[in-house]
């Protein structure tokens, strides 16, 4: 770390934003903070007095729920609004359901949308610090930063490895998210999977593209099966779930070309026997929980590090 | 200002490429007509005229935007009759073409006349374009015939394509007993489907859907096809791709009846603009890459784009402030057209008199309505340009109802300083 680095994001809107530097310092701060979780009293009193909105306008489990820990941990006041019971229903833009939420001076709102750059224009019409927790088919930064805590915790370093990052990666935000930080933090990303999930351009992302499964497994460090989204399969892109899951499935004797050391991870949820086998999903080398507990981390970070700075 | 009176124009450069002229010239106007076209300080005759000195301008025919939304009826908040041609009286535009897709459509003679009885005391001439389809919805034809009969100057969908081929070809038939020129957005529906920018890298990077290059140019073949088929003329509406150029160049070759245009915004952006989710940068087709950029200003240079036209195309802040996937299509251009079209004259694209012929003559000829020339006895439509005078396009400057702009904040270079429509001055600066 150079000695002149300051942290210098008011707003967390994707990797693409951050810097080697940046990604190194949030984990840095993300390993620090990681112990909090696995104290008997989990609360430090960091951000007490603080307020956090999640503005969710997509389901969401894991990462709304684990944001709200994040903050809770660090004693920071927390609310959440889901699109079922925000104004979008009544017909207010989003514009100015943010500019509400800032007349009520939160210092963070993180925001979940299902288009693209809704986290970007909320910055161009408020002032308070905008975490994205995934837009569209854009980024989910928090998502692609704990999975580099997850593989730098595991294998020690980042630089040098080879990720495999399998399946629909034209709907995957957090395919991107991570195509963009591993390549920025050194690691050779390849993807594959149908060509119909491709997305036109995404080699200048970072990703080396594979037409072959194998070519793309074949001596990995990370193997990365994305989950196929059911609810976003209106283009006809695959034949069938069954077909998706003998050719493109990761299986025992397709996770054997992997390195012996090779990890599986997932960003969760799984569709069990369709992108991934539950033996796999469950087996000795999948990290796929320890990335849950260091999205706990990460989030912690990104929210002391956006608090700190504003 | 009384055209009785009458106007005399002195000092001017006449650059009038119908007529083959490019030179020095006082014009006198009267009673709505061009009276005479002269060396400078030789005119005799009406005393009484108002004497504007235009020295170190061009007088040139009347701009004719062949391609707007004027948005009325039905969202006069965006832009109405009136404030869509004050917009393009303040761009040096004297008649617009509006394209029909507004609330109700015009598909039929009624539209059509309200339309037009809107138009008297508008700042320029509006010439309407009728849809081809009932509803514009692309299943049967309109009552084309009425609609010519009532005042429209030619068909288009635009704002959709005509996705059936047989009703496209059935339209291109039937226009021929009116004689109406059939404007063609040309787009493959199936390919586009949900995108909202050119498909890339960059849609990639930014998480948009994309819409390939090949959803235009699948259509643009279509329509050549049709217009060779049946021999009627098709106009192709902003075209965008380089692929859609050659396509139109090789149509030309062969002396098949396709003319085409382009708008200013497909030779002075690229997809580019799009970074930062600026929904001002959102329209149908997309911008593009520099590839097609270039090609475009190729075509505009050898005569494969006839024309260029704005496609403006109003929107309030209700359909541009919010998420980019869901913000409208469409940019305003009717005031940023002359400093943009005059960007490339000074690249070195093409000279003075192309810029005529490109912004007047040409849809003059494409939609066979007057004006397009400054010969003596014909209407008096003029546009003054000073191309040397320098403006920062700023909000409060916008003329257009609406102030969806890409271009805002830009400072620009040359502009329409008096515009004149059958011998009355509708806009000036002077």
């Amino acid at each position: 770390m150079k000695t002149e680095y300051k942290f210098d994001h008011k707003h967390i809107l994707g990797i693409a934003q951050l810097s080697y530097d940046d990604i190194e310092y949030i984990l840095h701060t993300a390993e620090s903070f990681k112990e909090i979780s696995s104290r008997s009293i989990k609360k430090v009193p960091t951000l007490r007095g603080k307020t956090i909105i999640n503005l969710f306008f997509e389901p969401s489990t894991r990462t709304r729920l684990s944001f709200e820990i994040a903050a809770k941990r660090m004693s920071a006041d927390t609310f959440n609004i889901s699109a079922s019971t925000s104004s979008a229903v009544k017909g207010e833009t989003l514009v100015d359901t943010a500019k509400n939420l800032q007349a009520m001076n939160p210092d963070v709102i993180i925001i979940r949308h299902s288009s693209s750059g809704a986290p970007t224009l909320l910055t161009d019409h408020i002032y308070t610090s905008i975490i994205n927790a995934g837009d569209g088919t854009h980024e989910h930064p928090s998502q692609g930063l704990l999975d580099l805590m997850t593989v730098k915790e595991k294998k020690g370093k980042i630089e040098g490895l080879k990720v495999s990052i399998i399946g629909d990666i034209g709907h995957s935000r957090v395919a991107h998210s991570n195509i963009i930080g591993f390549s920025k933090m050194g690691a050779h990303v390849s993807v594959s999977g149908p060509a119909t999930f491709m997305p036109v351009g995404i080699d200048k992302l970072g990703a080396k593209v594979c037409d072959s499964m194998q070519e793309a497994i074949s001596d990995a460090d990370v193997v990365m099966p994305l989950r196929i989204q059911k609810e976003r399969q209106k283009d006809p892109l695959i034949p069938s779930f069954r077909e998706y899951a003998s050719h493109f499935g990761i299986t025992e004797n397709m996770f054997e070309l992997a390195k012996p050391d090779a990890m599986v991870m997932h960003p969760g949820p799984i569709n069990r026997g369709v992108e991934l086998t539950p033996e796999i999903a469950d087996g000795a080398r999948s990290v796929i929980l320890d990335q849950v507990a260091n999205g706990v981390a990460v989030r912690m970070a990104l929210l002391y590090l956006v608090i700190g700075n504003s | 200002m009384a055209a009785t009176q009458g106007i005399l124009l002195k000092n001017g450069r006449i650059i009038d490429p119908a007529n083959g002229i490019d030179m020095a010239a006082d014009v006198l106007i009267e009673n709505g007509k061009i009276v005479s076209v002269t060396e400078p300080g030789k005119l005799s005759g009406n005393a009484n005229a108002q004497q504007i000195d235009v020295a170190g301008c061009w007088v040139v025919p009347g701009l004719i935007d062949m391609h707007v939304h004027l948005r009325e009826p039905g969202e006069e908040y965006k832009e109405t009759i009136l404030s869509g041609t004050r917009a393009a009286s303040a761009g040096g535009f004297t008649a617009v073409a509006c394209m029909p897709n507004t609330d109700p459509v015009n598909d039929c003679s009624v539209v059509t006349r309200m339309i037009l009885e809107k138009s008297h005391g508008a700042y320029a001439r509006v010439y309407p374009v009728g849809t081809i389809s009932k509803s514009g919805k692309g299943e049967a034809l309109a009552e084309i015939g009425d609609m010519k009969s009532a005042g429209i100057v030619a068909i288009s969908d635009d704002g959709r394509p005509v996705s059936d081929s047989q009703l496209m070809r059935r339209a291109l038939e039937y226009s021929g007993n009116f004689d109406l020129p059939v404007i063609c957005h040309s787009e493959d529906m199936y390919l586009s489907r949900t995108g909202v920018m050119n498909e890339g890298a960059l849609s990639t990077k930014l998480g948009l859907k994309g819409i390939p290059s090949a959803a235009e140019e699948i259509m643009v073949y279509r329509d050549i096809k049709l217009a060779e088929y049946t021999g009627r003329p098709v106009h192709i509406a902003h075209a965008s791709t380089r692929e859609s150029i050659n396509l139109i160049r090789s149509a030309k070759e062969k002396g098949s009846p396709v003319t085409a245009e382009t708008a200013p915004h497909y030779f002075s952006l690229t997809e580019k603009a799009v970074e930062g989710y600026n929904t001002n940068a959102k329209m149908n087709p997309p911008l593009r890459t520099e590839e097609d950029v270039a090609s475009i200003k190729e075509a505009l240079a050898d005569g494969t784009l006839d024309v260029i036209a704005t496609d403006h195309a109003p929107h309030s802040t209700l359909e541009k402030e919010v998420e980019f996937d869901v913000a409208a299509n469409g940019i305003i251009g009717l005031e940023t057209a002359v400093p943009l079209t005059l960007n490339l004259v000074r690249e070195g694209v093409f000279d003075e008199a192309k810029m005529v012929e490109l912004l007047s003559v040409n849809p003059a000829k494409i939609l066979k309505v007057d004006g397009g020339s400054i010969s003596e006895g014909s209407i008096a439509d003029i546009t003054v340009i000073n191309p040397e005078k320098e403006f920062q396009y700023t909000i409060d400057k916008v003329v257009s109802k609406s102030k969806n702009s890409p271009f805002l904040g830009r400072q620009l270079k040359g502009m329409a300083v008096l515009t004149i429509v059958g011998g009355d001055i509708t806009f000036s600066s002077l």
